[in-house]
């Protein structure tokens, strides 16, 4: 399953990232060495195995529904590129 | 004074409680110590020597009076991949660099609790992604160690190679790193420390910047068993701000180390002795059977037959997972914005362009190749099945033996700016071969230096022990250490 250059422009774009056409080529080339190192899974029978999502066999703890923390715009919003008056400020969503 | 910073964790925390220093005399040593080493190592990205001089102040109030808590007056290193409150946090990327955390770090929180001095942040390879810490905006840092063949600059390994270094260099009593697939103990090995993973779910995720969640786990770099085991019962924690933390109370980790692993069984996993490995590595694997079974421990051939799938399988999860977390950088709420953008997607793919380097790039595509339609099953699920399977092979182990014994690395230091490596990015995954198993598999990991390589370069062992059993993987790892009274450090050239 070799990748093009197409394919990894439209992967690229999937991940927001934008990649100049010579690092893309690039780019298919070590991806392609990398995915090609990944195909030896195949050679793993895992026909009846169930996927493993954690290594931690425990109920997913639950807390009461209560508001615990909070009240903290400064601390929010004293990071952010751009803001005012407590509000992000970002570029138009809507033409 | 230059001497206290020689000092082990275990030896400065009994010289403060006994009054023959304070911690102001310490930290301060260690200030000068920075101040001299840093411009040649890098180890450190950020010093916070004001706010370690008013720790140390209120340690030495706390000592006078009686009040002194575990760690009271202990300069530490911190990896910059934790929060650390009003002090910038970078995970060492251009993205986050000039974030400065309005919280702190559980892991951070309980070594301040326990009355730990902060003398500033780490460098690391960027979010964690690397093996040699050249990934870092902050650029790399160097090994202390050299080989005695050449002047070159050697890479610590990574991505925990500030704290490696740090503490090779006694530029910190101990320091804390993080281990998604070795990032503790393949550094640990480079620079002859001692490097430990606990099992996942230990300490708490929470203010750890996300790289692959399901593997991320925090644990210290130090320079001996004990003070691993004395920094492991500080920054371990049931922590009910991280959903995977575990609620089991954690043991005197202290009391394992010195007790007797006699009749104790080790596994020798067949699967481990991979073609082109060093012979040098071989002889000391074989060198560490031998100190186990003369300090009467039974010695038992195991088998994982799936170990040779581990890497890539992680190079299936591990990218998986960060393109997921690593997607909360979108240049709005936090981290960079670009300035050349006016659409909101050009916004988004320009600030995380800029923002993010090669190599962290790379694996967010990875992942969100695997992740697309039509290749989700193929690629994610069957990996997930792997994964089980590799964990099964770990389950299946332990009928017929307590822990395992392997090399922690297949190399010692190498080179930076290795060329070899930087083209070919399975090359540099090839680092973790001997490390990746257990964050796949959750366990606890522990690389202890054993000896030095014909071009006097420290190489490790690896003790990986049953989940949650860290005391036994701590007991094991203290009789090498003893067995093989690693007292070498790097020449001081800096």
């Amino acid at each position: 399953m070799a990748i093009d250059v197409a394919t990894v422009r439209k992967v690229a774009s999937l991940s927001r990232l934008r990649e100049s056409d010579e690092r893309l080529e690039s780019l298919a080339g070590q991806l392609n060495g990398i995915l090609g190192w990944i195909e030896q899974l195949n050679e793993v029978d895992v026909s009846d195995v169930q996927p493993m999502t954690s290594c931690v066999e425990m109920t997913q703890p639950l807390r009461d529904d209560v508001v615990t923390d909070g009240g903290k715009v400064a601390d929010v919003v004293s990071n952010a590129p751009k803001s005012l008056d407590g509000f992000f400020i970002v570029p138009k969503v809507v033409e | 004074m230059s001497e206290l910073t020689k000092l082990t964790l275990k030896g400065a925390l009994d010289g403060l409680k006994a009054k023959q220093f304070s911690s102001t005399e310490l930290t301060e040593a260690f200030i000068g110590a920075i101040e001299k080493a840093n411009p040649a190592l890098n180890a450190y990205v950020l010093t916070t020597f004001d706010k370690a001089r008013e720790m140390a102040g209120e340690s030495d109030r706390r000592l006078k009076t009686g009040e002194a808590r575990a760690l009271e007056g202990a300069p530490l290193g911190i990896k910059d991949l934790f929060c650390t409150k009003g002090v910038r946090t970078t995970a060492c990327s251009g993205i986050l660099d000039t974030f400065v955390p309005p919280y702190e770090s559980t892991v951070t929180q309980n070594l301040w609790d326990d009355g730990a001095v902060m003398l500033g942040k780490l460098n690391m390879d960027e979010f964690a992604m690397g093996s040699s810490n050249e990934t870092s905006h902050w650029g790399p840092v160097t090994n202390p160690w050299k080989s005695n063949a050449s002047n070159a600059p050697l890479t610590p390994g990574g991505s925990s190679g500030g704290s490696a270094s740090a503490v090779a260099a006694d530029l910190c009593l101990a320091a804390t790193a993080s281990d998604t697939g070795g990032s503790i103990r393949q550094p640990a090995a480079f620079t002859g420390t001692v490097g430990i993973k606990p099992t996942y779910g230990r300490a708490s995720r929470y203010g750890m910047v996300a790289f692959a969640s399901s593997l991320d786990q925090a644990g210290p770099i130090t320079k001996t068993v004990e003070d691993a085991a004395i920094m492991l019962q500080s920054m371990c924690s049931h922590d009910a701000k991280d959903s995977t933390s575990l609620p089991n109370a954690l043991p005197d980790f202290s009391s394992f180390v010195g007790k007797s692993i006699k009749g104790l069984r080790i596994g020798i996993p067949d699967e481990y002795r991979l073609d082109g490995i060093p012979g040098e590595i071989d002889a000391l694997w074989e060198q560490g059977i031998q100190w186990l079974k003369d300090a009467g421990a039974e010695i038992v051939r195991i088998s994982l037959p799936n170990t040779k799938y581990a890497l890539p399988c992680y190079y299936i999860v591990a990218p998986a997972e960060a393109s997921s977390n690593l997607a909360r950088y979108d240049g709005m709420r936090f981290g960079h914005r670009t300035e050349a953008a006016s659409s909101l997607t050009d916004t988004y793919e320009l600030s995380r362009s800029e923002g993010f380097g090669a190599e962290v790039k790379r694996r967010i595509m990875i992942g969100t190749y695997v992740l697309s339609a039509g290749f989700y099953d193929a690629y994610y699920v069957k990996a997930l099945k792997v994964r089980r399977r590799i964990a099964e092979d770990f389950v299946n182990a332990w009928n017929s033996c307590d822990v395992i014994l392997t090399p922690a690395t297949p190399s010692a230091a190498f080179q930076l700016g290795d060329t070899e490596k930087a083209a070919d990015p399975v090359q540099m995954y090839l680092n973790d071969v001997f490390t990746v198993t257990t964050n796949l598999a959750g366990l606890p990991g522990m690389a202890v230096p054993a000896g030095l390589d014909s071009k006097g370069l420290p190489l490790g062992l690896q003790v990986i022990g049953k989940a949650l059993d860290e005391g036994t993987t701590l007991a094991v790892g203290a009789v090498l250490e003893k067995a093989a009274g690693f007292t070498h450090k790097p020449s001081q050239w800096w």
